[in-house]
């Protein structure tokens, strides 16, 4: 029902695409992350959460129908519905059936609720087309709790020593998290633009989300002391971090399980918070679907694919596609995404 | 245990030297004597032998974590470093570790005697006890190879503050042999003894690279004007009759260099050498490749012995009769140097090092133009009243080498590094065009700035043509410029040609991969270098 063509993950008895990263006519978007909304198609549809985003990245003028979880649409006999990912807030897994053959596509994924996202929802189907971006026994992340206690202890270290702690996360979907889960006594919680804009246009479609100030031009050292700060990662690096000196930085991603990407950075602390599945998480929910084929899109494809084949007996392919940064990448993957959504 | 892997950690989690040294200071004050003595041993380098083969440790952890061997290479080549590896892929902590530093150092050298089956059992147990950092170290441990990202200056320092001893003294009574198996923190760090102790060498004295023009150093008739040689750097210590040979790397080396077996008896007690080491042979020195045959072998023909025979060519003297003179200016040491081997019988294999009278700072530079010539690598630069410092430094000594030779290359293969690297595409293997094919000649692993390394580490990835394990060719089309040392003809290496220390000079991006250099320009550098 699916194939992969140059332009994306296209079902032709809809004549329709997944996440296509060329401009066609009719697009379903998972979630939106640049490197799965991409501008130039005439229609979209995506959740009704999605919708407000992408509009913010791609215009108000583009043409977007929005469905909630679980609303089925069909499509020329193509029973199509979109399903909770987990991923960030809006995302979701695409859910195709006709003549009772049933596909899924997950796009990004992750199988812990982050209270913002709304929970994964496990599907069924005949074929599944997975992501793998943590796609590798070594990534097996900690419970998300000990993470939040571990950065709010750092945070509060931090303020008892006189310091600002800056985070940084993705403008969209780390950053409210982060947010969310930053005690009230670390201090006052200041957002950089580009996460600002992203909570504004959270907050206008009735999410709730905690308190902030964003941090402006004229402000200086003298404004912000023993705060924290959440911010892209285009922020690192640049002398607009010069204003909340004395400061320590910390850089919250999946990549920071391994030492290397950890001291490559250069940052204080790396906290390993991921929106993305880890190796079990992957293991488990690719084996939950009951798929009998399994495409392994971007990250460490022909590892997870080889694994499925060879250890759980799934027909399983690495299949190509322009979504996330080049493959195998430690933190490219965080910068990629980051241009894009600073630019808001 | 989890002291030390705390320890880790805080060095870890910060980029700033005065936090990693306050760390240092509070774990010596607070670990039992028996965990500070091993943590300086390991931290300055010190390696011991568990006994375990890492193999087995892959193999145990592979089992454990219920994946197939070859997923464990493949998330090896990602993580860049054994240790890290097993100790990620492990399944969740089940218990707690309480063994301390020395104890655990203790169990794992109780398990050099042990059967297969009991070592295993043991390393499973303790693995599965500890948490993802004591994991790390513990393999680190076992494994021998421990980078913890402080030099040993830093621990010295740390040392000189929890004693509050000087840092030179601190510095002398941790170089040499000492094993923390039976020396105490108060006998290393304190005790009158050991300072008695024959083989103890002075730590080095490093030149910097000189980064600007010697003029800025002033007056030419400041400075003592030397050749650089192209040797092993190295001590010779004479006490109660017997001879120690150190190598700047403060390795014992004195069994290679069988030619100073004679010096007790020439050499009055009391005496130590600081020079360089190399091949003399008719009267001219011989080139660094000569020196560097000799030293991979573990035993030493007469035939080898003869084709490279060794001399120190001393350049200065810092203890005479038993007296430590470092503190003493370059230009006195120089004078008691120039008498001591003034009095020795002929054919004893130590030289002076000749100094060059340099009316201006021209003459200096047609000496460093010329030390190719006779295989030395440019001139040294030392203030005459400077005394003898220890470590890098800037100021007093520096080294001015000869400008490299450079070369056009086009790079052919990537493979990720390792550490601080891992993951990233930087160890690069670089070829010259021989008519229409490109044979490869160098690898080099530094140069290129981080942002550099980035971007290359992208362009590798979109440019990949082929996968052979770790090792990726890339499309022939990036050119950059290599900076070598040496280069001479080599039977051993396919290219027909070896150079030495190659790194990167730039990336070249205005030169096409056609425009690069061609075999025969590297065959036309080593006929220049022979004329």
């Amino acid at each position: 029902m699916l194939v992969f063509n140059k332009k994306g993950i296209y079902c032709s008895q809809a004549d329709i695409y997944i996440d296509p990263w060329q401009p066609v006519a009719k697009a379903i978007i998972t979630h939106a992350h640049a490197d799965h909304a991409r501008s130039g198609c005439l229609h979209y549809l995506c959740h009704r959460d999605t919708a407000p985003l992408l509009k913010m990245r791609l215009g108000e003028a583009i043409s977007v129908t929005s469905l909630s979880f679980n609303e089925p649409v069909y499509i020329n006999g193509v029973k199509i519905s979109l399903h909770p990912a987990g991923h960030i807030i809006g995302s979701a897994q695409v859910r195709l059936e006709y003549k009772g053959e049933v596909w899924g596509v997950s796009g990004d994924y992750k199988l812990q609720d982050d209270g913002l996202s709304g929970a994964f929802e496990p599907l069924r189907c005949h074929s599944f087309v997975t992501e793998s971006t943590f796609g590798l026994p070594v990534y097996k992340f900690p419970a998300q709790e000990e993470v939040y206690g571990d950065m709010n202890k750092w945070c509060a270290d931090n303020v008892s020593q006189g310091m600002n702690s800056v985070l940084i996360g993705y403008a969209l979907g780390k950053a409210q998290r982060i947010l969310q889960h930053i005690s009230g006594d670390r201090g006052p919680v200041y957002c950089h633009g580009a996460v600002d804009n992203v909570n504004k246009v959270l907050t206008g479609q009735g999410i709730r989300l905690r308190e902030s100030t964003r941090v402006l031009s004229d402000m200086t050292r003298k404004d912000i002391q023993r705060a924290v700060i959440i911010a892209p990662p285009s922020a690192m690096g640049s002398s607009w971090l010069n204003r909340f000196s004395p400061y320590r930085i910390a850089l919250c991603s999946g990549w920071m399980q391994l030492r290397g990407a950890r001291r490559r950075r250069s940052v204080d602390r790396g906290f390993v918070l991921s929106d993305h599945c880890d190796w079990l998480q992957l293991d488990e929910a690719i084996t939950a679907t009951g798929a009998e084929k399994v495409y392994v899109t971007h990250g460490y494809q022909h590892t997870m694919a080889r694994w499925l084949r060879e250890e759980r007996g799934i027909a399983a392919e690495a299949v190509e596609t322009l979504y996330g940064a080049a493959s195998e990448d430690v933190g490219d993957d965080i910068l990629s995404n980051d241009q894009n959504s600073s630019h808001e | 245990m989890n002291r030390f892997a705390g320890l880790f950690t805080a060095i870890e989690q910060t980029t700033k030297t005065n936090s990693k040294l306050e760390a240092l200071v509070q774990y010596f004050q607070e670990a039992p004597e028996e965990d500070s003595i091993w943590a300086i041993a390991i931290l300055m380098g010190k390696t011991f032998r568990s006994g375990i083969k890492t193999r087995d440790l892959k193999v145990w952890a592979t089992e454990l974590a219920g994946i197939p061997a070859w997923l464990f290479e493949e998330s090896y080549h990602v993580v860049g470093d054994l240790a890290e590896a097993i100790a990620l892929v492990l399944p969740r902590q089940a218990g707690q570790f309480s063994a301390s530093l020395s104890g655990t150092i203790g169990i794992l050298q109780m398990l050099t005697t042990q059967p297969e089956e009991e070592r295993k059992e043991v390393i499973v147990d303790c693995w599965m006890r500890m948490e993802q950092t004591e994991r790390l170290v513990f393999n680190k441990l076992i494994t021998g190879n421990f980078r913890m990202g402080i030099s040993s200056q830093l621990v010295i320092r740390a040392l000189a503050r929890y004693t509050g001893a000087d840092e030179a003294q601190v510095a002398h009574r941790l170089m040499g042999k000492w094993d923390p198996r039976n020396t105490s923190m108060k006998s290393l760090l304190l005790d009158k003894g050991r300072l008695a102790e024959d083989f103890r060498p002075y730590p080095f004295f490093l030149a910097y690279p000189l980064d600007a023009a010697p003029e800025t150093l002033g007056d030419p008739a400041e400075w003592q004007v030397e050749e650089k040689y192209d040797g092993i750097r190295g001590q010779i210590i004479v006490r109660n009759g017997t001879v120690f040979v150190w190598s700047r790397g403060e390795e014992l080396v004195t069994d290679k260099f069988p030619e100073f077996a004679t010096l007790p008896g020439i050499l009055p007690d009391g005496t130590v050498l600081d020079g360089e080491i190399i091949g003399r042979k008719d009267g001219n020195l011989l080139p660094f490749s000569m020196l560097q045959t000799r030293i991979g072998r573990k035993k030493l023909s007469p035939a080898i012995l003869n084709a490279s025979p060794l001399v120190m060519i001393c350049y200065d003297l810092l203890e005479w009769n038993g007296a430590d003179i470092r503190s003493q200016a370059l230009i006195e040491r120089r004078l008691l140097l120039m008498q001591l081997l003034a009095t020795l019988p002929g054919g004893t294999p130590l030289l002076l090092s000749p100094v060059f009278d340099c009316g201006d700072w021209a003459e200096v530079r047609a000496i460093r133009a010329r030390s190719r010539e006779h295989h030395c690598e440019g001139v040294m630069l030392k203030r005459k009243d400077s005394i003898y410092e220890r470590g890098r430094k800037r100021g007093n000594w520096w080294k001015w080498k000869v400008d490299p030779f450079t070369i056009d290359a086009v790079l052919i293969y990537a493979q990720p590094g390792h550490g601080r690297r891992a993951n990233l595409f930087t160890d690069y293997t670089f070829a010259v065009w021989e008519g229409e094919q490109l044979v490869p000649f160098a690898k080099a692993y530094s140069g290129l700035s981080d942002k550099e390394i980035e971007e290359l580490d992208r362009w590798i990835k979109r440019n990949t043509v082929e996968k052979f394990g770790p090792v990726r060719s890339v499309r022939p089309e990036l050119v950059f410029e290599l900076a070598f040392e040496d280069i001479n003809l080599s039977a051993r290496h396919k290219s027909g040609v070896a150079v030495r220390f190659p790194r990167i000079l730039r990336w070249r991006k205005d030169k096409p991969a056609a425009e690069a250099n061609h075999k025969q320009d590297l065959l036309h550098l080593i006929k220049e270098k022979n004329i």
